[in-house]
């Protein structure tokens, strides 16, 4: 083991380009043995380029590395893997239809000769969660795991390759909470061990819990380095945006009007053909937000789903604005006017290989507005998206920049200036900000209180309890498929939907 | 009807099954391990021909009917090569290459034979490979004389079937075959080199497609004709399809088709007249039957057509 003041990482002078972007820009990094360190920065300050140089994913343009004292040069990341070092990229890298155990064993095969050594591995395996308190059958298949535990594999899968730093990038954004606590008694008896961990959050809350020293990226450079003692959230805050953040959000209080979205005994099934809906009743009203909390996987999904017309429920009715919803067909819900911000803005919500002009008005397309005879009217299509794009205060290279090229943050104020353009009467945002930072929050979140203000109804669904408490008026607890409990926002208390988000009733 | 059902009948529609199945069985297994590593080779049916060409050329000039299935593979395995160097390396779109190369090769194969061969009234001939009758096996009555007495080729396509399951399924490189082919950026991230294990999933690959192609030249027939595949390649690719990328499954797929066309041999033989094309037919239409089944379920590899960048935005 290394010296302890000796760090174990040492990036130094690390630049990084892509074609026109400098992802980083002369950064040093320590990391030192035993220690969590938080990264922290705002969508695009560099953080996951960073730590994939340091994962030999990606190659730096300049600056040395330095690992365990020895100077390397990783080209690919098994020089990484062979050095110690593991990363847990945010899109968990494993195969869907392959069992835990083949997801842990490839390329690490401990067996001889040529033959996969199933035996041996599972015996390796079952030691280390035993060690480390991480239980998985080793059989399962990877897509029939929760989140939770598909991350529970990737750490396996670091631990077996024998890894002492390891590099967590976003691990909480996809979990629950009572997840997150399992996580970081995990983290915390790995650096127990003697392991090192990189944790890259836009939680501030959660970085002050878990870590011992916070480094802050912006804009591709090192702004601040931190003992997470010597600190707090707001200060971070403000490293991270380069300016002070609201810290409480301003909501003015207003009378919820007439229902806007009306959902009555709906039932639907997953995907798995299980019930997943059952008899859900809920109302929104105008000038209201309905937070709708829960653990993921209790409905939310489907529930969305069908309120985005891609999922045809088995029973029920939902009314807008009084009409009533035709299920299962998008171009009917484009018509009754409901904003639709949908969980995974790059699958689902945009195109990312069309043009910002082109997802702004991909559901206004065929609208007679912009087009005449079947021709588009381009003129007008420029100046539509040009106002959006400065109205939303999209950071973009142009109305002809492709999607793919726009950060997180901007990526969602594309999809909430195509949704929120028609005025709709009722809302559903499913995980608005799921994955951005701080400002890209804060600025979210004042838009959508801005349309409540306007006159419309807002289903907010949300693992993040944060945020359904700072935004919601009245909050609905989801759990197997039904409303739980509900409560108004003011009255609420944590431990009351925790418990409602838990299945407890009382 | 009657003497239709008898000994003779079965016995030798068994035989032709297998027969008729042997080409199926080896394209059809080099197509599964090139998908299993997520790359569509639809070079196949030219690969075929260039097999089926190469054997037949070398077995004339060589006299030696092994040298024949040897250069077929080898061929094979070459443009299983140029198609990796095509989809893998230099990522170009798996059809374009796949179509590009079955379209080379088929002007290829014509063009090497009728530069050796000219354009004779009367197509040469070989000595082609002869059936060999197993001891005790093929003595078993009804289904013995059918299944054991057959050729060296057939035996070893039989042979193959098990050594690709286990190879796909039991070892460390069928393991990351199988990795590389859903999320190569998994299988990148371990250490496994994407680039090479689909280079040589095609280069093995074309071997069996070579060799495949040959049996055609080399043992159903002893002499080459420009439309001795007829077809052939494709059907491979629909039976791996139908057998949901799995060697055995496909296998079955491959042996219905064998069967079909052995009864329609032997149906033209009894004086029914329908046209080989319609038999051509039945596998397809047997696919699209079974697809319209199974696409929900159906295992495709989940890279498969994706071509693999590492610094690619995303990673
Ligand atoms: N493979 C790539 N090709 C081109 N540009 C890239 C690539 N990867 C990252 N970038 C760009 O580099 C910059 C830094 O990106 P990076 O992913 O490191 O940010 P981040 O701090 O991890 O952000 P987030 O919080 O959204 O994950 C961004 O402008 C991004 O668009
Ligand atoms: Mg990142």
């Amino acid at each position: 083991m290394a010296n302890p003041k000796q760090p174990v990482v040492r990036m130094s002078s690390i630049t990084k380009h892509f074609l026109d972007v400098t992802a980083n820009k002369n950064i040093t990094f320590n990391l030192y043995p035993g220690e969590i360190c938080a990264l922290l920065g705002e969508n695009g300050a560099g953080k996951t380029t960073l730590m994939n140089i340091l994962f030999g994913y990606y190659t730096c343009d300049e600056g040395e590395i330095f690992i365990k004292e020895e100077k390397v040069n990783l080209s690919a990341p098994k020089d990484a893997i062979s050095r110690g070092v593991g990363m847990i990229h945010q899109h968990f890298a494993l195969v869907p239809s392959q069992t835990v155990l083949e997801n842990i064993i490839i390329g690490a095969d401990s067996g001889k000769g040529i033959f996969l050594d199933l035996k041996s591995a599972r015996q390796e395996l079952l030691q280390l969660q035993e060690r480390f308190g991480l239980q998985i059958d080793p059989d399962a298949r990877v897509w029939t795991l929760s989140v939770g535990e598909q991350q529970k594999v990737e750490i396996l899968k670091a631990l077996y390759r024998e890894v002492d730093i390891l590099i967590m990038d976003e691990p909480t954004a996809v979990l629950a909470p009572a997840e997150i606590s399992d996580l970081f008694s995990t983290l915390r008896s790995l650096v127990k061990e003697g392991q090192s961990v990189v944790f890259i959050s836009h939680k501030l809350n959660e970085v002050m819990d878990i870590s011992d020293r916070i480094v802050v990226l912006r804009a591709g450079q090192v702004v601040a380095e931190k003992k997470t003692a010597d600190t707090n959230t707001r200060e971070l805050a403000s490293f991270m945006v380069g300016r002070d953040l609201l810290e409480i959000i301003e909501k003015k209080t207003l009378n919820a009007g007439q229902p806007v979205l009306e959902i009555e005994k709906l039932d639907a099934l997953n995907d798995k053909k299980l019930l997943a809906l059952k008899s859900l009743n809920l109302v929104v009203r105008q000038n209201e937000i309905l937070g709708l909390a829960g653990i993921s996987g209790n409905g939310q999904k489907e529930l969305s789903e069908v309120l985005f017309g891609i999922r045809e429920p088995i029973g029920g009715l939902i009314k807008i604005d009084g009409g009533r919803l035709k299920f299962g067909n998008p171009a009917a819900i484009i018509k009754s006017k409901i904003g639709r911000i949908p969980e995974d803005r790059i699958d689902t919500g945009l195109l990312m290989d069309l043009t910002v002009e082109e997802n702004l008005i991909l559901e206004n397309h065929s609208s007679s507005e912009f087009h005449r005879y079947g021709l588009m009217k381009s003129r007008k299509i420029h100046q539509f998206s040009e106002d959006l794009i400065s109205a939303y205060d999209i950071m973009t290279a142009g109305r002809d920049a492709v999607t793919k090229s726009l950060s997180g943050g901007n990526l969602q104020k594309v999809m909430l200036a195509r949704e929120l353009a028609g005025r709709p009467k009722a809302i559903v945002a499913s995980q608005p900000t799921r994955g951005l930072d701080v400002g890209a929050m804060e600025y979210i979140h004042q838009r959508i209180l801005q349309e409540r203000e306007r006159g419309a109804g807002i289903l907010l669904i949300s693992e993040d309890l944060d945020e359904i408490f700072a935004l919601s008026d009245r909050i609905a607890v989801l759990f197997e498929g039904a409303i739980m409990g509900e409560a108004h926002g003011e009255e609420a208390s944590r431990e009351q939907i925790g418990l409602w988000m838990s299945g407890v009733k009382k | 009807m009657g003497e239709m059902l008898d000994i003779a009948f079965i016995s030798g529609l068994i035989g032709a099954t297998m027969r008729m199945a042997t080409p199926i069985i080896f394209a059809t297994l080099g197509e599964i391990l090139a998908e299993r590593s997520g790359v569509l080779n639809l070079g196949i049916e030219g690969i075929m021909l260039m097999g089926a060409m190469t054997g037949f050329l070398i077995t004339f000039t060589s006299g030696s009917i092994w040298f024949g299935v040897l250069a077929a593979a080898f061929v094979g395995s070459l443009l299983g090569l140029l198609m990796a160097l095509l989809a893998v390396n230099l990522g170009l779109s798996q059809h374009v290459s796949g179509l590009g190369i079955t379209l080379f090769a088929t002007g290829l194969a014509m063009f090497i034979y009728r530069l050796h061969f000219g354009s004779p009234t009367v197509p040469p001939i070989i000595q082609p490979f002869k059936q060999i009758a197993l001891p005790v096996l093929s003595k078993i009555p009804l289904i013995g004389p059918g299944l054991f007495t057959q050729y060296s080729l057939t035996y070893i396509a039989w042979m193959l079937i098990p050594v690709m399951s286990i190879l796909l399924y039991k070892t460390k490189i069928g393991l990351k075959i199988r990795t590389v082919g859903e999320n190569p950026v998994v299988a990148d991230t371990v250490g496994v080199n994407v680039t090479l294990t689909r280079t040589l999933c095609l280069v093995a690959g074309g071997a069996l497609m070579g060799v495949g192609g040959s049996f055609l030249t080399l043992a159903h027939q002893n002499m080459f004709l420009i439309d001795v595949i007829g077809g052939r390649g494709w059907v491979a690719i629909a039976m791996v399809i139908f057998g949901n990328w799995d060697p055995l499954k496909g296998t079955f797929g491959a042996l219905i088709f064998g069967f079909l066309d052995g009864l329609q041999l032997r149906l033209q033989g009894m004086g029914i007249a329908i046209s080989f094309h319609v038999f051509l037919m039945i596998p397809y239409l047997l696919t699209i039957v079974a697809l319209i089944g199974v696409s929900r379920k159906a295992a495709v590899p989940a890279s498969l057509l994706k071509p693999y960048r590492r610094e690619e935005k995303g990673g």
